[in-house]
């Protein structure tokens, strides 16, 4: 029970932090470059962009730290178990990523906000530039850690503990490298469709036109490839991961049996625990093949015959995830991906006359919640389909909570989570709408860069 | 390399609680200090720039507690469940609370956050202080390294106390800070304020070290408990005569000595059961082997000394004083017509902005002419009679 409550706070957790930390990442990497735009060209409309976007940034900023600060406390909080387990590898990547990431981050960030007026114009650039690559830098040390737990490598097992023995193993893992990709790029999806979609409503309003169909550009040139390229990463990190956890891939498609050549259904009835012979809609042949092993005619190894097998090596227990949840998911990610590319193709064909494609425009803004829905399904997607484990074939989830942590605690501490950040949401969801609205100031209070600008929006 | 991470750890906390001790200091004095919003806005302005990259000294603290001693990050955590669940609230109240109060736009709306900083300011140092009293009070630990008590074991009697004296250090931490940042009104609150807060802070800081003794046993007070005491009351004279940066130093010295002490008295403990020597953490029980320990000593060989010189580096770009320019300071004047009276006006220039919340107070900031910063005066004030009642 203790241990469910743990998962459910973990998870609910996570997700929320992981809301804000693409956001920023992604809009740390794009103010950057329309302020490099600015100081390249000089021209006052990259100026106004990169405030407005900057002041989106800022916002969101200050909950994506102080929520992780509970990520980061938790592990220790319900799973010490797993903390004393995994702290000599785990902990590594971590520790890491607040000297070389959070420092970097947060001490710019402030330089920027503050520094318009007392840096010089290429040092001011300097420091958002600091800020994104802080920004990039904690995502790859995050991604190292959590790599290793869908993929151990570079340890030994010493007096019941997991040491680490290789940190170039772990920095340089498959699983890693992909993944770290991937989310790079879902950062940077999710920054340029808030910008596509906040810039579609004022195109919409007529407000500021030829600025925000600049910044409606941008969004544009950049989520096509990303969107196209990270498809393609995310298909690689599933074969990479279907090598190392074929449950978690085998659970994606609902495929109970061995298969070879293995379809792919782009929807299905049923399929879960009970219902081994799903009633499949619309079968792609060789798709699942191909996604999952690269081949026209790959084997996809059946969750039977992986139970079977894992039983025998670990002993008995149920070594399937939840089938339901790791099936939609995958979909949800996939194809909710599928229409932010459809949208961003629409923009491209559009580019030119965007502010007279209405309909365009409408659909657009939808490309506000479309990447935080795909990247919390893709999460749900990875983690998920690690169960039963929490580290893959050491460590089991039940193994590895807080002894002396009870049930009543973790109520409190989930129930105290859920209302603060319940407060937060409301609150920078206020301010987001307020700030995303606002009508640019304008041109003529942005002169030259020798006069006096006004201090910064924080 | 093990006791190299416990100085590490050490040094972690100290850098944590010297730096965010006066952001948390800053936290709790806007309220008494800041009469108006204008004056809040000078007092919170003074740390908005910098608060953020200090919390990541107890990110990194953490961290490397996981990292390098991961049997101590586990049953601390785990056992102080409640004390953490409190600072998670806390940090996250009072990290948002300074950025959506700069955000808002009703009065009421800002009030609110304002008070909110104020008390979650208070509660960080006090749930934290306590966490690093009870570590070397002793809590009920088997020997699993798991926590066996109830809430009632955290809480000891010398834990709060330790939690308070730490509350109290921040206070004037915080206090002899804005009398280093700060100009005109909130920089005579500022004055006053450390003046009574001092002779306190000396006082509670003989107390802790007195109970220490009591607590962990012996006579003599050791070297860091004795310069912790020497640099509290040093402090007094100090505020007295005015010596801003003077004083600065000596509250730094007197947070740092205390968190020295406090680990000093631990080692090569990190954990003490109160349920027989037998079980407490140590050092070695609680390591992580020797590889990672290696590994992290080279990251944070190279890295430290990058991040302490671009982070002086950020206080350094903003040590320029905040606050009304109503009294002029002693010293050269402004050159060219950046008088005190145009700053006001060209200040309400942007008022209509809502942006500048933080700083607007402190004027406009030219960089062409660089008025402000010459009107500003430089980091360290010029020498003053101490002005009562101000």
């Amino acid at each position: 029970m203790s241990v469910d409550l743990a998962r459910v706070q973990f998870a609910s957790t996570s997700i929320y932090h992981f809301l804000f930390v693409p956001l920023t990442i992604g809009l740390a990497l794009l103010t950057a470059v329309l302020q490099t735009a600015w100081y390249r060209t000089q021209r006052p409309e990259y100026l106004r962009l990169t405030r407005f976007f900057g002041a989106l940034l800022v916002i969101n900023v200050a909950v994506g730290v102080v929520t992780g600060l509970v990520q980061e406390f938790q592990f220790g909080m319900n799973w010490s178990q797993y903390s004393r387990f995994v702290g000599s590898v785990f902990g590594a990547p971590l520790a890491m990523e607040g000297l070389a990431a959070f420092f970097l981050e947060s001490t710019f960030l402030g330089l920027w906000i503050f520094g318009w007026n007392r840096l010089s114009r290429r040092v001011h650039l300097a420091t958002i530039w600091a800020v994104a690559i802080g920004g990039i830098l904690s995502a790859a040390f995050i991604m190292a850690a959590n790599s290793w737990m869908q993929h151990p490598v570079g340890y030994k097992i010493s007096n019941g503990r997991a040491e680490l023995t290789d940190i170039g193993a772990v920095l340089t893992s498959q699983v890693f490298l992909r993944g770290f990709i991937h989310v790079v790029f879902a950062a940077l999806i999710t920054g340029a469709g808030v910008m596509l979609g906040v810039s579609a409503w004022h195109l919409r309003k007529r407000s500021s036109p030829e600025v925000f169909t600049r910044s409606a550009g941008i969004a544009i040139y950049v989520l096509v490839p990303a969107t196209l390229l990270n498809m393609l990463i995310g298909s690689e990190l599933g074969v990479t991961e279907g090598r190392f956890q074929p449950v978690k891939i085998a659970a994606a498609e609902a495929q109970w049996n061995t298969c070879q050549p293995c379809s792919f259904s782009v929807f299905q009835i049923g399929g879960g625990k009970n219902d081994e012979t799903p009633t499949q809609i619309l079968e792609v042949p060789h798709l699942l093949s191909l996604l999952a092993t690269n081949h026209w005619n790959g084997k996809v190894i059946g969750l039977n015959q992986l139970q079977a097998q894992y039983s025998q090596q670990y002993g008995p227990g149920n070594y399937i995830p939840n089938v339901f949840i790791q099936y939609w998911s995958m979909r949800v990610m996939a194809y909710l991906a599928g229409l932010i590319l459809l949208i961003a193709l629409w923009g491209l064909w559009r580019r030119g006359r965007l502010s007279e494609s209405r309909w365009f425009l409408r659909v657009a803004i939808w490309s506000i919640p479309l990447p935080f829905l795909v990247n919390t399904a893709g999460w749900v997607l990875t983690e998920n389909g690690r169960q039963p484990w929490i580290v893959q074939g050491l460590q089991k989830t039940q193994n590895a909570a807080s002894p002396s942590v009870g049930t009543a605690t973790i109520i409190t501490s989930l129930v105290v989570f859920l209302l603060l950040y319940g407060v937060l949401a409301l609150v920078d969801w206020g301010l987001m709408v307020r700030y995303a609205r606002k009508e640019l100031a304008p041109a003529g209070t942005q002169p030259d860069a020798e006069a006096p600008l006004p201090e910064p929006s924080y | 390399m093990i006791v190299f991470w416990f100085i590490v750890i050490t040094v972690l906390w100290v850098g944590f609680l010297l730096l965010e001790g006066f952001d948390f200091g800053v936290g709790m004095l806007q309220q008494p200090l800041g009469r108006d919003a204008a004056g809040r806005s000078t007092v919170i302005g003074t740390i908005g720039p910098v608060w953020d990259g200090n919390e990541v000294w107890l990110v990194v603290a953490a961290a490397g507690t996981f990292a390098a001693f991961p049997g101590w990050y586990a049953a601390m955590f785990s056992a102080f469940y409640p004390f953490m669940l409190l600072a998670l609230v806390a940090l996250i109240v009072r990290g948002v609370s300074i950025e959506f109060r700069g955000h808002v736009e009703s009065a009421r709306n800002r009030r609110i956050w304002e008070i909110a900083l104020c008390v979650a300011s208070a509660l960080i140092p006090l749930v934290l202080g306590t966490l690093l009293g009870a570590l070397l009070h002793g809590v009920p630990i088997n020997s699993a390294g798991n926590f066996t008590g109830n809430l009632g074991d955290l809480l000891s009697g010398y834990a709060i106390f330790t939690g308070v004296t730490i509350t109290v250090i921040c206070l004037m931490h915080g206090a002899a800070f804005l009398g280093l940042r700060t100009l005109g009104e909130v920089h005579h609150r500022a004055l006053s304020a450390s003046r009574m807060l001092a002779p306190v802070t000396a006082l509670v800081v003989i107390a802790f070290a007195a109970w220490t003794r009591v607590d962990v046993g012996g006579v003599l007070l050791s070297w860091e408990e004795f310069l912790a005491i020497l640099a509290a009351i040093a402090v007094v004279p100090l505020v007295y005569a005015g010596r801003s940066g003077l004083a600065f130093a000596a509250t730094s010295a007197t947070m740092a000595f205390v968190v020295i002490s406090l680990f000093l008295e631990l080692y090569p403990r990190v954990m003490v059961s109160s349920t027989g020597a037998a079980n407490d953490l140590t050092t070695t029980n609680t390591a992580a082997g020797h590889y990672s320990l290696a590994v992290m000593t080279v990251v944070l060989v190279v890295l430290l000394p990058v991040v302490l010189t671009y982070q002086a580096w950020s206080f350094y770009v903003f040590r320029r004083r905040l606050g009304g320019a109503a009294r002029p300071v002693e010293g050269p004047p402004p050159p060219g017509p950046s008088e005190p009276a145009t700053a006001v006006v060209a200040g309400s220039e942007h008022a209509p902005d809502p942006a500048g919340e933080l700083t607007r107070p402190a004027g406009p900031i030219n960089r062409v002419t660089g008025s402000v910063i010459r009107l500003a005066g430089p980091l360290f004030v010029p020498r003053r009679p101490p002005k009562r009642g101000g």
